[in-house]
């Protein structure tokens, strides 16, 4: 008898298992390596809280694997910069853009909308648009594994989310990197995500966008 | 040295009356906080004088001790009160009472030791005063700086959380805020020094003169105790800064600013 090769399973880039934050959960969710997944529910439903529990910036219970390795097993500040959470308002405490964005060139200020000149603004004229654009080329920096999107066109024109959508795309194909994608907005999750997740107070389900 | 008469004191109390009648003459309402405070500080002091005059009268190391206890946790207490968000349970008291500990304490001991060096170094004449000067001042420093963090801490969390998000690590996270902090701490006993003998003629320096001690003897005091109260606070500002830095993370580098108690109304 010949045995019946398995195919190979490949385990998900990250896995969120049995999560409970904020009392709210448990959840469960996975990614594949190069997979986009929304994420919906009512405001208030605890998205943001999520996405901070797997980023490891609150205390929870459950655990969440990155390519197989437990969060708790990797010194915090390396676990944020491979799963990286855009926040939905980005803080800047230094004066001058360049500032922010440790090393030499930034390859995604031009496909943001920005010029070179961008590096020497003053962060305080920013506008609230601006920043969130050069808040994902911050995050985009540390070359991140995982992206937490946390509404991340909730101040762009349609342009500029246009922009965004698309250098998520490429750094995600071109990396391999998945993605948790935030949105109030059920044709950007179309858009945007192959798989969709609701978050419900019963946890995570998958369903339409 | 001329010593003071209960008249001398009396003529004084009377400049005071005056004043304490003017504002209620004026209704300023400040008589009646002006009158208790007087009257407190005539009292604590007297007592203050008779405990001194017991215990160097005794000289053993016990009461030297009991009473430099007494003052640290009474200093403990002044650093606790004076915090707007303080750390919870037993850290709002411990920690700046453990930093003065290891500060005023340690200096005092190494002076009375090694540069004053009399005999028994305990002497209640030499070691209370100063400890008293360190304690005040260290006080106020860690008070100032322990404030200073947590308030900030406070107020920028959203960016503390942001550069904890980027990768950085607790330290890094709080860097700056810590040393602003130590500045803050810090700034008193570096302007006392700038300040000392142009515009302000140091307390100690001008009590040891009108007790009759030649000037250069009481200048020579007041730079080592300069020193010591510079040394000390440097000290105890660093150690209850890192302390308390570290207390508002957890060890997977979390902002727990829930360890902070709500401000006082």
């Amino acid at each position: 008898m010949v045995a019946l090769e398995r195919p190979p399973v490949s385990d998900p880039l990250l896995r969120v298992s049995r999560l409970i934050t904020h009392q709210r959960g448990p959840f469960d969710l996975s990614i594949d390596a190069g997979e986009c997944v929304s994420l919906r529910g009512p405001s208030g439903s605890g998205k943001s809280l999520l996405l901070r529990a797997i980023a490891d910036l609150d205390p929870h219970q459950g655990e969440v694997w990155l390519d197989g390795v437990a969060c708790a097993q990797i010194p915090a500040p390396q676990w944020r910069r491979q799963v990286a959470l855009l926040p939905v308002e980005s803080q800047w405490w230094l004066d001058e853009v360049s500032a922010h964005l440790s090393g030499k060139d930034c390859p995604w200020l031009i496909p943001l909308g920005f010029g070179e000149a961008a590096l020497g603004w003053q962060v305080s004229r920013l506008s609230s648009g601006e920043k969130q654009r050069l808040a994902l080329a911050r995050a985009l920096m540390n070359r991140p594994r995982v992206l937490l999107l946390d509404e991340p066109s909730a101040s762009l024109d349609e342009v500029s989310a246009a922009a965004l959508e698309a250098v998520v795309s490429d750094y995600r194909h071109d990396t391999g990197a998945a993605v948790l994608w935030v949105s109030h907005s059920a044709a950007q999750a179309a858009r945007v995500a192959t798989r969709h997740y609701q978050l419900t107070p019963q946890g995570v389900q998958e369903g339409e966008p | 040295m001329i010593t003071l008469s209960v008249f001398d004191l009396s003529l004084a109390a009377l400049l005071v009356l005056i004043l304490a009648a003017l504002s209620w003459h004026m209704r300023l309402g400040l008589e009646r906080s002006l009158l208790i405070a007087t009257l407190r500080m005539v009292v604590q002091l007297s007592l203050i004088g008779l405990v001194l005059k017991t215990i160097f009268a005794t000289s053993g190391l016990l009461w030297v001790s009991l009473m430099a206890v007494v003052m640290l946790l009474a200093a403990g207490r002044e650093v606790m009160a004076r915090q707007q968000r303080r750390l919870k349970g037993w850290w709002g008291y411990g920690l700046g009472t453990g930093a003065m500990f290891i500060s005023s304490f340690a200096v005092t001991v190494l002076a009375l030791f090694t540069m004053i060096g009399n005999q028994p170094w305990y002497e209640p004449q030499y070691a209370i005063p100063l400890l008293g000067m360190m304690l005040g001042n260290t006080m106020s420093g860690i008070a100032l700086a322990l404030d200073r963090l947590t308030q900030t801490a406070w107020q920028q969390r959203a960016i503390i959380e942001q550069r904890l998000m980027l990768g950085q690590t607790r330290t890094e996270a709080i860097d700056e805020i810590r040393r602003e902090a130590m500045r803050s701490g810090m700034m008193h006993i570096i302007n006392a020094m700038a300040a000392a003998g142009i515009v302000s003629l140091p307390g100690m320096m001008t009590g040891q003169i009108l007790a009759g001690a030649p000037p250069m003897e009481a200048v020579k005091y007041q730079i080592l105790i300069m020193f010591l109260i510079a040394a000390g606070t440097g000290f105890g500002v660093t150690a209850a800064l890192w302390l308390a830095s570290r207390r508002l993370f957890d060890e997977r580098h979390r902002l727990r600013l829930e360890v902070l108690s709500a401000p006082r109304a």
